[in-house]
């Protein structure tokens, strides 16, 4: 299935004298990133690897904690997705206090900020982030290549992109109580619930983004429709696929069990419990590499690596529960013949009808009663760990906490969603460097190529840090001894 | 309702050492801005990082401020005017001051107001990690220079306590 897929892991010990080059950090790619080429005197490529920083400092962080902090607190790992580790811990510490099932309200509010945030990250991705490679080309003129190029060539994209933003934070305001470092889910449920002039207030906007969404929809199949080899192709490799569905088989980013499915689309496991994850997942080293690869334990670190996120879900269901977005994911179905599709371009499709679903489910959640209930918490026999599994923007996303009688954490892990991407996002690049960038010159466009994969999977590495000057983007050109004979920095 | 005048937006991670130094001046200004009687002619909004949607909170403002931590700025901070800068080359996924004052026209169709940043330096950004006691001395200077910009928030005032 996945015969080649450690090709370029590791240069050939007979490949002579190798240029190195290094893209550091990888821009527009949140946190820190650096690519590593090696290349042979002939500007062949030997050996690509993507290095990320891994997710760390965090066991200190959070251990030694009151439990009811965390929610909160883990708010602070990450400043692009807050509100995904704010739910993942909320559901992990559900289960220490034996809140296996939550109020009506408090999982309606909180399956509410969580499609806001599906939203309003999906939004951001696309329009500001991956929208000015596919819409004025890999190697266009680099300074153009970013949101001020797509505001100043397609306002009315850079107008929905900025609106769709705005609106899945105004959901997460209201329903975790403030627009940044919210406090809304807690232990056992939330702490609010909206009333009726809240839900109103989204209600008047609401038909407008899902309007816009199905537009984005089309945007991104007509970017497909107009050059279907480039999609189909670029980077495009064969893996398993892993997300959480909802009990029922259908698309569900809150809550439901895991499914894993092989590059053929045969399902290899299914309703899989969360709390059991570590019977599931497991994580190889590697020296070269401080982010883990995890696998399937069944399957081995060699054939067991599996893709997450919108790709991965949208063709891991049976369904999507509504009906703009299930329509779009037919007919997304239907472009595979048959077939999973693979191709790391794709995601933006996926992604696409993501952002639809979350729209349409924000739209019916705001029609029911039970958001505005008075019944936010409950609890039963507390536990002494939980896990919570949640589908965050990026895929697959897990917080397991152990919790000691003195409710202080004694123990935390938590596996994120580029964790489990790293394989393949090192795969993608591998694909991208041999098929674009073996044997030419390489020039910035050129190099761009190998960022647009990364970028595909929208990768969060996990750095909430973003002072002045901090994130320069370094081009290094090295020689086979590490002698720098080129370098480049631009500030971003 | 219309917006207030001044608009401040400060950048940070409380829990990331000096990162930390926006949202703490956020918080020192706000208070002091309440204790002089003087907060309603302000907006204060803190974030992680700045996105693509406070452009539109700079919409019908007659001053704005941005306050983040510089890593290699000079202590104990920069005061400067921002100038929108079209076609920024590169960007995370947060956006320098500039690069938002240039996507502002764009899609509202108004003109960007007239902005500063107050970057103050930084040493650590470690998670975990409090304030060091180089920035704390640094935010200390930056929050006279806070003080003396909100007595008159005027262009003319705060362009004549702009840094060298």
């Amino acid at each position: 299935m996945q015969g080649d897929h450690f090709e370029l892991e590791n240069a050939p010990a007979d490949a002579g004298t190798l240029r190195r080059v290094a893209i550091d950090p990888v821009s527009r790619v949140e946190g820190h990133g650096k690519v590593t080429l090696l290349l042979d005197e002939n500007g062949q490529v030997q050996q690509v690897r993507l290095h990320i920083v891994e997710f760390r400092g965090f066991e200190k962080f959070i251990q030694g904690r009151p439990y009811w902090e965390v929610p909160v607190m883990v708010q602070r790992l990450c400043g692009i997705c807050p509100v995904s580790h704010h739910l993942a811990a909320a559901k992990a510490l559900d289960h220490v206090l034996g809140a296996d099932r939550l109020t009506p309200t408090a999982g309606k509010v909180r399956r509410l900020m969580h499609y806001g945030q599906i939203l309003q990250s999906h939004a951001l991705h696309f329009f500001h982030l991956s929208s000015p490679d596919l819409l004025f080309g890999f190697a266009s003129e680099a300074g153009r290549r970013n949101i001020v190029g797509v505001a100043a060539a397609y306002p009315e994209i850079a107008r929905h992109g900025v609106l769709l933003r705005k609106f899945g934070q105004e959901v997460i305001r209201l329903t975790a109580g403030k627009r940044v470092h919210g406090t809304g889910a807690i232990p056992g449920g939330v702490n609010r619930s909206l009333n009726r002039e809240e839900r109103d207030s989204l209600l008047a906007e609401i038909y407008a983004i899902v309007g816009w969404s199905r537009q984005a929809v089309q945007l991104v199949k007509r970017l497909h429709a107009a050059d279907p080899a480039l999609y189909d192709s670029f980077g495009t490799f064969r893996s398993n696929i892993l997300s959480l569905v909802g009990a029922d088989g259908s698309l569900d980013f809150y809550d439901g069990h895991l499914r894993a499915r092989d590059a053929d689309g045969r399902i290899l496991v299914d309703g899989f419990p969360i709390q059991n994850y570590q019977q599931l997942i497991r994580e190889e080293v590697k020296p070269w590499s401080y982010m883990k690869f995890p696998f399937l334990a069944a399957l081995g670190p060699q054939h067991g690596w599996y893709k997450v996120g919108p790709l991965a879900r949208v063709q891991n269901c049976d369904r999507i529960p509504t009906p703009l977005a299930e329509a779009e994911r037919r007919e997304f179905i239907d472009h595979g013949q048959g077939n999973l599709v693979h191709a790391p371009l794709a995601y933006h499709w996926a992604r696409m009808i993501e952002m639809l679903h979350a729209a349409e489910t924000i739209k019916a959640l705001l029609h029911d009663d039970d958001l505005s209930g008075s019944t936010l918490v409950t609890s039963g026999v507390r536990k002494r760990q939980g896990v919570g599994v949640i589908e965050a923007p990026r895929g697959t996303l897990i917080h397991h906490y152990q919790v000691d009688d003195d409710d202080l954490v004694s123990s935390c892990n938590l596996i994120v969603s580029t964790t489990h991407n790293n394989q393949p996002m090192n795969e993608a690049i591998r694909r991208v460097a041999q098929r674009y960038l073996s044997g030419r010159e390489l020039t910035e466009g050129l190099l761009n190529h190998i960022e647009v994969a990364i970028r595909a999977f929208d990768p969060c590495l996990s750095c909430a840090t973003h002072a002045l000057g901090k994130m320069p983007l370094q081009l290094e050109l090295q020689d086979a001894v590490g002698q720098v004979v080129d370098r480049r920095c631009t500030a971003s | 309702m219309s917006p207030a005048p001044v608009m401040v937006l400060a950048c940070g991670n409380p829990s990331r050492g000096d990162d930390a130094l926006g949202p703490l001046l956020l918080d020192r200004l706000q208070a002091w801005l309440e204790v002089t009687g003087e907060a309603a002619g302000s907006e204060l909004l803190g974030d992680f990082q700045l996105q693509i949607e406070h452009a539109l909170d700079l919409v019908g403002r007659r001053l704005v401020l941005f306050i983040d931590a510089g890593r290699q700025t000079p202590a104990p901070f920069v005061f400067r005017q921002a100038q929108a800068v079209d076609g920024a080359p590169y960007s995370t996924h947060a956006l320098p001051p500039e690069a938002l004052l240039a996507v502002l026209p764009r899609i509202d169709h108004q003109t960007a107001p007239p902005a500063f940043v107050l970057c103050v330096r930084g040493e650590r950004f470690e998670l975990g990690e409090g304030l060091s006691a180089a920035a704390s001395c640094h935010a200390d200077r930056a929050f006279e220079l806070l003080q003396e910009l909100f007595r008159t928030p005027e262009i003319d005032c705060w362009r004549s306590l702009l840094s060298g």
